[in-house]
């Protein structure tokens, strides 16, 4: 590969860098569907993705509605506008917010309004970073509550605000879990988006000692 | 309101409070205002009513006193700063579209990594084996004697039963009765097998002869000879009858020639009692009053296995329905034991004292069971399960001891013919998907499960 080519790639355009973190959030949320139990292991089929075989999503209605929301990730993360993305796994019967898994975006505005250069970083670089993510995901299994009652999931997005709504999202409350514990996961950057992720859960006061 | 009335004017609280003081808790208890109220004070000389009105108005006004502030009001406050944190206070917005639910009956599968069992939540319910049996029939004269096998159940769903000189045929799915012999002076019948096709059933005699009779004409087909004493087993392996006898000799028959002799097995020194082909036509197990099991392969004259390892007469003796070499057989009343034998390598794989004489033995097609009939004291049939030989059911009802065992054709039920002249029938096999119709006929009217008919 020549120098110009190899340097053309390294550059993350705005662009590039929304489709990275579209395609990041797609994958995470489909480990964290997957990992948690909360929809059967036959909705999903192995992948290769990051190195990694991570699960994706096969049921035609979840992948429908992921879909629908990851391309209003990625209309918003191209104005900049997206500064969270939440993760809210809530039990059927008891209505109760379970898990909390936040994804902190940072976007360097001056990219995104086109006044500074494109920055560089290496693919592979980014790559290991989210596959870092993604691991950290499925080992996160060893220390959250086991899930016991069926539970549905819901997506915040915490927007700017001056950007107008979409038909598609309506207000709501940040679904905060009571008594919470955070463990934080690891980020990965593009330069242009930097993605932090968390995930709080209930610490069940009988367990602590 | 309560609060600020009283502190205006206290000479006023205190005839008030003893006016009600009688009746306060029945106020509170039927009041239908009673959760919204304060809950009435009868006596206020307690409290000081200066530092409490102090508290109450400070809470209104000091908002910045985190002490005071509950843990949730805390935790609310310390998300909401962190959220204005943020540059320009960001928008919250949920999709509106509800994700779609997982599927109908979804158990979350992380549960199997955390449950104490290992292995998934494959939870197979036992079934509940009824204790009562299904009907009882008398069984006159049925002669109390170990040594013979006078019970089959044919596939055609007929059961045979043999009571001292006649011979009957009882019909399952109709409730029948058809006498199908008698034998002459002072013979009796000692043992009796239905072919595999339910159509011809051979019969033994204590005069040493074997008929085969034709169940449908009910007609003589043929008269086997060759032993010198009473024919006390017979096992079928499609054309070859085989039959044991007091002299201890085994024959095997061919019945389509005219000469049927077409083998004699010679090993055990007394009455040959038991008598049973493997499922597969290969080996034959022979058990005898000697102690002596023996494994005999199709072609040879000699035995291919001698087992000692009973101390009693072998008379229950079982092949197993789902494991091809695998044999077991039950002891008299001084061994007591239910042993099980590898019949390719003649080894004892296990023994169970069961306490009590063991008479027959009928494996379940179904499941992985072992049903065992026994004598004195208890005259139960135990049900096992295989190979932990935990003990599932015990059916008592027999007032004596039950001599023969026989199963339906489609393996649900089991006969059992016992020395106190009854046979019953006991739904002890069913498998959890076949409905509870099989052994019962047409028309029966299940309403008296005591229903006796005397075969006389």
């Amino acid at each position: 590969m020549s120098a110009t080519a190899q340097a053309t790639k390294n550059q993350i355009t705005l662009k590039g860098s929304v489709a990275t973190v579209t395609e990041f959030f797609q994958h995470a949320l489909s480990s964290i569907l997957y990992q948690r139990g909360i929809y059967g292991p036959e909705s999903f089929e192995p992948k290769k993705a990051y190195g990694l075989t991570v699960m994706a999503v096969k049921d035609d209605k979840l992948t429908a509605y992921l879909q629908a929301v990851l391309q209003q990730f990625s209309k918003w993360l191209e104005g900049g506008a997206l500064q969270k993305v939440v993760l809210v796994v809530t039990g059927v019967a008891s209505k109760e917010v379970m898990e909390r898994w936040t994804f902190d975006i940072q976007t360097d505005k001056a990219v995104v309004s086109g006044s500074a250069p494109l920055p560089k970083k290496s693919e592979s670089q980014i790559t290991s970073e989210i596959q870092a993510i993604i691991r950290q995901i499925t080992a996160s299994v060893t220390f959250l509550p086991l899930l016991q009652d069926t539970c549905t999931i819901d997506l915040l997005a915490y927007t700017d605000k001056e950007n107008e709504v979409p038909l598609d999202w309506e207000e709501s409350d940040p679904r905060y879990i009571k008594n919470a514990a955070d463990v934080k996961l690891r980020a990965f950057s593009t330069k242009v988006h930097n993605v932090e992720a968390l995930v709080s859960y209930k610490a069940d006061e009988d367990d602590m000692m | 309101m309560a609060t600020t009335a009283f502190v205006a004017s206290p000479a006023r609280a205190a005839p008030g409070g003893q006016a009600k003081k009688e009746t306060p808790l029945k106020f509170a208890a039927h009041s239908k205002n009673a959760g919204k109220m304060d809950r009435f004070i009868p006596n206020r000389s307690a409290s000081n009513l200066d530092v409490a009105n102090f508290n109450v108005s400070r809470e209104a006004r000091d908002v910045e006193n985190l002490d005071a502030l509950s843990p949730t009001k805390l935790e609310y406050k310390k998300q909401l700063a962190a959220n204005l944190g943020q540059d320009g206070s960001a928008r919250i917005l949920a999709f509106k579209q509800k994700a779609p639910a997982p599927a109908e009956g979804f158990e979350n599968p992380m549960a199997s990594l955390y449950t104490a069992n290992n292995g998934p939540k494959v939870k197979k319910t036992f079934r509940a084996v009824p204790q009562q049996p299904d009907r009882i029939l008398d069984a006159p004269d049925l002669v109390d004697d170990y040594y013979l096998n006078l019970l089959d159940w044919g596939s055609t769903n007929s059961v045979a039963v043999a009571l001292n000189q006649a011979f009957y045929l009882w019909n399952a799915s109709s409730g029948d009765i058809q006498e199908l012999l008698s034998a002459q002076g002072d013979d009796y019948i000692t043992s009796l097998s239905w072919a595999a096709d339910g159509k011809h059933v051979a019969v033994g005699f204590s005069n040493s002869l074997t008929q085969i009779w034709d169940a449908e004409r009910c007609k003589p087909i043929r008269n086997l000879n060759g032993h010198a004493a009473r024919v006390s087993s017979l096992s079928w392996n499609q054309h070859t009858l085989s039959t044991g006898g007091r002299d201890s000799l085994i024959l095997n028959h061919d019945v389509r020639v005219r000469e049927h002799i077409t083998a004699t097995l010679r090993g055990h020194e007394q009455e040959v009692c038991g008598l049973k082909w493997s499922p597969n036509g290969t080996q034959l197990a022979s058990g005898g009053n000697d102690n002596l099991l023996m494994i005999w392969d199709a072609a040879n004259d000699r035995p291919t296995h001698r087992i000692t390892a009973h101390q009693a007469a072998v008379k229950a003796l079982a092949w197993c329905p789902f494991q091809s070499n695998l044999l077991a057989t039950g002891g008299g009343t001084a061994d007591r034991t239910i042993k099980f034998h590898n019949t390719h390598t003649g080894a004892l794989l296990n023994s169970i004292d069961t306490g009590s004489q063991v008479c027959s033995l009928q494996w379940n097609r179904h499941e992985r069971e072992l049903l065992s009939s026994h004598g004195f004291s208890q005259n139960q049939l135990c049900l096992w399960k295989y190979p932990s030989m935990a003990k599932v059911a015990e059916l008592t009802g027999h007032t004596s001891r039950v001599l023969h065992l026989a199963q339906s054709p489609d393996g649900t039920t089991v006969v059992s013919a016992a020395a106190d002249e009854t046979l019953r029938f006991w739904r002890v096999f069913q498998s959890a998907e076949t409905p509870a119709k099989a052994a019962k006929p047409a028309g029966a009217g299940a309403s008296t499960m005591m229903r006796s008919v005397n075969i006389r």
